[in-house]
């Protein structure tokens, strides 16, 4: 490596808790939609149901369970993320500043092809993106122990508005982080170089507060 | 270098496809007898919640109770077979029979349970499958029923048997939890066989299956007994 490259302050990218922590989350996030879209079919809250070809478990009693094992994964590893990303400054780092102002410039620009992109700096529209996203998973969490005890966890239940209400604040939460997952992965088809980053954590030569 | 990324990738979303496809077909855990690997694990999962479950049960905490007007009409009949196959019990020669750790087992006609004070609750009955619906039931508190006939509170399990051929067990805990009852009158009349004549258990701190009806024998023990839909791959506790 030469030298004047080592010595420049560098950092990854991805620093690799935020690389476990994000490929750990894509497991626990399939396991949890599929099995949820086929306990969904058991009863379901509109008049569609999922096909097999989207659902885990096969079976009511095995999506449960699938559903039951992972919610420890996906919490477990939310919560590492929410302490790590204030602790480490990442949270303040990559989202903040952000006001309504820049938002809609931002998406202005990006209408004409004329927003930047810097490697690992953030615009706005992903700023809000993001913290969008973290705002559904802990909605959908917190419905989905509002849903699975009612009784004991009452006052998750009534925050969500009752038992009924949950199931569906339960599940418009978990059709906008399928939402953001279709725009997320649609942006890493466009923009090919953005994954190996998360992977091996890449370098950020121009490193910005 | 961008070469070697688009293998890289084209690696990660084949073995993603490869984990998917050889994974996902086996995890029906349809064949309790012979378990997998994904089995297991569940298994392994589910006794784990059965745990946390166990944890999370406060005594105190009360299932929440509703108004009249709020009672679900009609009733929503719900069983693994259809409502012509209910099972017919007469209620004359009814006994339910007592088994295991309890002093006194002589069996109880319907007429000497309903000597026995009554209470009455209008509870919310959550299903498994995610609907719900709101009835009043009334009947004797089980934690009386046990204490009465000297069961010994300090074992783990009550178990049920039903005349339909299901079965169920619960914890102690939730046994003697005060909204838990054996119902003998469901929305002010005698409970029909659909909904589980003559008399079926309800408790508002488990979900719907765990309200085993036609009950036809109790028994108290430290024996895990299953269930019907717990040997199939249910959680056990399925507190709510």
């Amino acid at each position: 490596m030469p030298e004047s490259q080592s010595l420049a302050p560098q950092r990854p990218i991805h620093p690799w808790p935020l690389r476990l922590m994000h490929w750990l989350n894509v497991v626990a996030i399939v396991m949890m939609i599929g099995s949820g879209l086929q306990i969904y079919d058991a009863s379901p809250l509109f008049d569609f149901t999922f096909p097999p070809l989207v659902t885990i478990g096969g079976w009511l009693g095995a999506a449960i369970a699938w559903h039951l094992a992972f919610i420890w994964l996906l919490m477990a590893n939310g919560l590492a993320y929410l302490i790590w990303g204030s602790l480490s400054g990442h949270f303040q780092r990559k989202f903040f500043p952000l006001s309504p102002r820049t938002v809609l410039k931002e998406i202005w620009a990006a209408l004409r092809f004329r927003l930047p992109h810097h490697k690992g700096v953030y615009n706005s529209v992903q700023r809000l993106l993001y913290l969008g996203v973290i705002f559904a998973g802990i909605t959908v969490v917190v419905s989905g122990l509002g849903i699975w005890k009612p009784v004991q966890l009452w006052f998750f239940t009534d925050l969500c508005g009752g038992y009924f209400v949950a199931r569906y604040v339960h599940f418009f939460a978990m059709a906008a982080i399928a939402a953001f997952i279709a725009i997320h992965v649609l942006l890493v088809i466009l923009v090919p170089k953005s994954l190996p980053p998360m992977i091996t954590g890449g370098k950020m030569l121009d490193p910005r507060p | 270098m961008k070469n070697l990324d688009l293998k890289r990738r084209n690696l990660l979303f084949r073995a993603m496809a490869l984990g998917l496809a050889t994974a996902l077909p086996a995890c029906d855990y349809e064949d309790p007898s012979n378990p997998d690997l994904a089995d297991r694990f569940l298994h392994m999962m589910s006794a784990f919640n059965d745990r946390v479950q166990q944890a999370l049960f406060n005594p105190r905490t009360l299932a929440p109770v509703f108004s009249p007007d709020q009672i679900t009409r009609p009733p929503r009949f719900n069983a693994f077979y259809d409502i012509s196959q209910a099972p017919v019990v007469d209620p004359a020669s009814y006994r339910l029979e007592l088994g295991g750790q309890i002093l006194q087992r002589k069996p109880w006609t319907l007429a000497a349970l309903r000597t026995l004070p009554q209470e009455s609750q209008i509870t919310r009955l959550v299903c498994v499958e995610g609907w719900r619906v709101i009835g009043q039931w009334a009947g004797v508190r089980l934690s009386d029923f046990l204490r009465r006939i000297g069961a010994d509170t300090t074992c783990k399990y009550v178990s049920f048997k039903c005349a339909d051929g299901y079965y169920s067990s619960i914890d102690m805990g939730s046994a003697l939890h005060p909204q838990t009852i054996l119902a003998l009158d469901f929305l002010g009349a005698p409970l029909t066989p659909a909904f589980g004549a003559p008399v079926r258990l309800r408790i508002p701190t488990k979900l719907g299956f765990k309200n085993p009806k036609s009950i036809m024998q109790i028994s108290v023990g430290n024996v895990y007994m299953g269930g019907y839909w717990e040997d199939l791959g249910y959680n056990w506790f399925s507190g709510s």
